[in-house]
């Protein structure tokens, strides 16, 4: 059986890699991957190829000689009158594929996380800076646990009676408003949410809503009610002691790091 | 007629542009002269000003800073082996150097008059807190100038029983610009971070910090006011309601950002020194015409690589460590740099790091194609690229899509983030991979060290199998520590998992290095190394790499500044310029393209300069000698 040449295979692994990313991994194993991320993956594979094939000058010698033969020799001229057509009607229908008006709507130019502001306010009252206020809750865990549960459940009722039609009742993000809304509600049950955050970003969150969000990374386009006008500053503890204790997941804290 | 020759042409062009940039500054005169808190920099503004002299200044700076360190290095081993090419390429190094050197003060002195005449209160507040530093810092300056002159003209006078002297006199000139650096960083780190931890406070200012908790609160009593203080309580260094700076000016100097900084600075500097030295190796490789010349600088830009690569290793380290102190300081800076305002600007870190890492790969893979012996690792090659790939993939992935995909493909992936990519935007994972490339690119350099040597010790399979067994546990280990990550408190990954993860890396790289050089102590050669047999392809790369190195600085330049957004000194002096916004993203990645090229071209014409000199110097040598040779034949 005849060997492929280098330049076959670069073009099968390519080609591959895409199918893969596009169908399989996007497709199968999870759910689609945005165009975007696929062409970042693929140019990655593509510098890939090109470091391969040109760091020795044989393999590009070797990587280069079916081009160079398609283009000298005659009795390859099918195959290049064929390439000949291909080329253009690619790059057209590439072409066509950026340019052409489509119905969807464009992304959000949101930032992944607001900016919390430096001071932590609950209504008008300042409770302090964001970076050293505590859950005043927090410590029952270790202190008194009867008294943790107690709040625990406090703040899965808050969050029942008000929080999970849009955040879910597993958490996750996916209630009922939860289609209807752009961008769409936090998934509790991410890795990179609640561990991320200390409790005091959540406090802000919550008692601010999206009309509270910040000048910077506008424009905004929460749905988040300002939950300081309906909840006290205790039930927004006990919601906040209740998303942890209900993940898993321990927000941020800074303790004796050094 | 009058004749139009070069020199007029040059002439009536560089006339043209003094006198545009006179009517660009005119308007300066305009101003009013009286006190001021901002005063416009003509046509590009002050901000943009300031930016491109004290980016230029870093440049320069980082270069003159990092060179002599290896220099120095190089020098030793040359003197300790009597090889004198080591010698020579130090000396090589250090003329690179001094040309840089006074255009480094230069740009500092353009900084300087930027700074005082269109940020005068800032000016003002800083000296006023900094002024004994200040006087300290044209002292090292002064001590850094002679020593380099002294190391750099008394370098052929100083060979043979000197040779002590001359090297103590480099390590000097080290203590020297380290120095200078840890200064001027405590001026711009205080900015970043104008607190301490209560531990290393002064006395005065743990009295006075107490002093204003009791007024604020009168409830409190001086044992109820120190409740919950401890070593690591993080003190601002300014009294909260008047803003008066109340510590000393060790306090200021010993902010808690200044260590991380220096730090980091002081590798990227070798990384930095190392690239550009590599980079010019490059060039003058590309226009070499002999094949001495080739052999030499091949040699030269793999030294400088080396040498790069050695810096690049601990960078993203310290570049986490650095930024973990930045959220230990104030997470709402934190979230702004990592997820919100600045968290695109590590996507393209991420890209750029890529870059280095792969340019620095290739050139290593590309020199072992003129080793005779080294075929056998080419089989490696696929499988590590494959690596090294995969993780710069997890790295530059970002964990937010929103801003680019489509509605439709928001709505597919159920969110902004995908459910399983997404994973990758994740510090755990970026931490892993980057673990990983660092660990695939040190075998990269063991095979190419391994390259044309046959190990004659006698426990050379028992070692190898060693070795791969190390590199398998390592690797496991790291990548299951990273998988841990995602499940544990933030507090236990930042502290203990990450660290360990650099550990193992570490000790890897450590343990295997010794056994190596054991392993390879009598080792026999399987062939030469053809230095100045290199591809063209693999010198490009090497100044991509300086390049890329450029412009990482420039933006990284960007994040550090940028994070203290509409504050001078953060959370102590407002910024209330027409400049108090964050440049946008695009607008940074301008800046700091401009910045490069002109640094690009000064350094060009700098060389260009040395080269010009040693040209002349060698057709005088060939004059002298031709005229010898003929009164000889006479």
């Amino acid at each position: 059986m005849k060997r492929l040449s280098l330049f076959t295979i670069c073009l099968i692994i390519l080609i591959g890699s895409w199918v893969v990313l596009r169908f399989a991994i996007g497709g199968i194993v999870s759910v689609p991957i945005p165009g975007s991320v696929i062409a970042m993956y693929m140019g990655l594979i593509i510098i890939a190829v090109l470091v391969h094939i040109s760091v020795e000058d044989s393999l590009f010698r070797e990587f280069l000689r079916p081009i160079h033969e398609t283009l000298v020799d005659n009795n390859l001229r099918v195959r290049r009158r064929v390439i000949a057509v291909l080329i253009p009607l690619f790059l057209l229908g590439y072409t066509h594929s950026i340019i052409a008006q489509r119905a969807n709507p464009p992304g959000s130019p949101r930032d992944a996380h607001p900016s919390p502001p430096l001071e932590l306010t609950y209504k008008d009252e300042v409770i302090g800076t964001m970076q050293d206020v505590v859950n005043p809750f927090r410590h029952y865990e270790k202190d008194d646990p009867e008294a943790f549960k107690a709040h625990v459940e406090n703040g899965r009722r808050v969050y029942y009676d008000n929080c999970f039609y849009c955040h879910g009742d597993h958490l996750d993000g996916q209630a009922h408003f939860a289609p209807y809304l752009q961008p769409l509600p936090a998934n509790f049950q991410d890795p990179g949410i609640i561990p991320n955050f200390q409790e005091s970003f959540f406090f802000w969150r919550i008692a601010k809503g999206g009309p509270g969000l910040p000048a910077a990374g506008t424009p905004w386009d929460s749905a988040m009610p300002i939950w300081e006008n309906y909840l006290t500053k205790d039930e927004i503890w006990d919601v906040i002691l209740f998303l942890s204790d209900y993940t898993g997941y321990q927000p941020r804290t800074f303790g004796e790091a050094h | 007629m009058m004749k139009i020759t070069k020199k007029r042409i040059y002439l009536i062009l560089g006339c043209v542009l003094v006198g545009y940039a006179l009517l660009a500054v005119a308007p300066v005169f305009a101003q009013d002269a009286t006190e001021a808190e901002y005063r416009a920099f003509p046509k590009i503004g002050s901000r943009s000003a300031a930016w491109i002299a004290a980016q230029l200044h870093l440049l320069f700076g980082s270069f003159i800073l990092g060179v002599p360190m290896f220099a120095v290095i190089i020098e030793f081993i040359g003197w300790k082996t009597k090889d004198m090419r080591y010698d020579r390429m130090a000396q090589e190094f250090i003329k690179l150097c001094m040309g840089a050197f006074s255009t480094t003060a230069l740009l500092g002195g353009v900084l300087v008059f930027i700074l005082i005449w269109c940020y005068p209160k800032v000016m003002t507040k800083l000296s006023g807190i900094f002024g004994p530093t200040m006087i300290f810092y044209v002292i090292l300056f002064f001590g850094e100038t002679f020593t380099l002159y002294l190391y750099s003209y008394g370098w052929d006078k100083m060979q043979g029983r000197h040779k002590g002297w001359h090297l103590f006199l480099g390590v000097l000139l080290n203590v020297f610009g380290t120095a200078i650096m840890f200064v001027s960083n405590a001026w711009l780190s205080y900015q970043t971070s104008p607190a301490t931890q209560y531990g290393v406070l002064s006395e005065g200012r743990r009295k006075s910090w107490i002093e204003e908790k009791l007024a604020a609160d009168p409830a409190l009593t001086p044992e109820t006011a120190m409740e919950g203080v401890t070593s690591h309580t993080m003190v601002p260094l300014h009294n909260e309601t008047t803003g008066e700076f109340m510590g000393t000016v060790w306090d200021a100097v010993n902010n808690f950002t200044w260590m991380p900084v220096n730090i980091h600075r002081l590798v990227g500097n070798i990384a930095f020194g190392g690239s550009i030295v590599a980079a010019y190796a490059a060039f003058r490789f590309l226009v070499a015409k002999t094949k001495e010349d080739k052999a030499h600088y091949d040699w030269m830009g793999y030294t400088g690589n080396f040498i790069a690569l050695c810096g690049l290793i601990p960078l993203p380290f310290l570049g986490y460590w650095l930024g973990r102190e930045i959220y230990m300081f104030n997470n709402t800076m934190g979230i702004n740099m990592m997820g919100s305002l600045f968290s695109w600007l590590f996507i393209i870190q991420a890209v750029m790091i890529g870059v280095l890492f792969i340019g620095a790969n290739y050139y290593l893979w590309s020199g072992m194609g003129r080793i005779e012996g080294a075929e056998i690792y080419a089989r490696y090659r696929p499988y590590m690229i494959t690596v090294i790939i995969i993780c710069v993939a997890i790295w530059m992935t970002p964990r937010t899509l929103s801003k680019i995909s489509t509605a439709s493909e928001l709505s597919a992936m159920g969110g902004a983030n995908h459910p399983h990519l997404g994973l990758f935007g994740l510090m755990t994972a970026k931490n892993t991979a980057v673990n990983i490339i660092i660990l695939t690119t040190f075998l990269s350099f063991l095979f190419y060290r391994r390259s044309g040597k046959v190990p004659t010790a006698n426990w050379k399979k028992i070692g190898n199998i060693g070795i791969s067994a190390l590199f398998f546990l390592a690797t496991v280990s790291i990548v299951v520590i990273g998988i841990v990550g995602f499940s544990v408190p933030t507090d236990l990954r930042v502290n203990i998992l990450t660290p360990y993860q650099v550990l193992i890396a570490l000790a890897v790289m450590a343990i295997v290095t010794i056994v190596d050089i054991f392993m390879y102590r009598k080792a026999t050669t399987s062939g030469t190394i053809k230095w100045g047999e290199m591809t063209d392809r693999s010198q490009y790369v090497l100044i991509l790499v300086a390049i890329t190195f450029t412009s990482l600085m420039g933006l990284m330049g960007y994040a550090r500044s940028g994070l203290r957004e509409a504050w001078h000194i953060f959370g102590v002096m407002q910024d209330t310029s027409a400049d108090a916004f964050t440049p946008l993203l695009s607008e940074a990645v301008n800046m700091v393209a401009i910045i490069m090229v002109v640094f690009f071209a000064l350094v060009g014409f700098i060389f260009w300069l040395g080269l010009w000199g040693e040209k002349k110097k060698q057709e005088d040598a060939v004059t002298t000698e031709a005229v010898a040779t003929a009164e000889g034949d006479d």
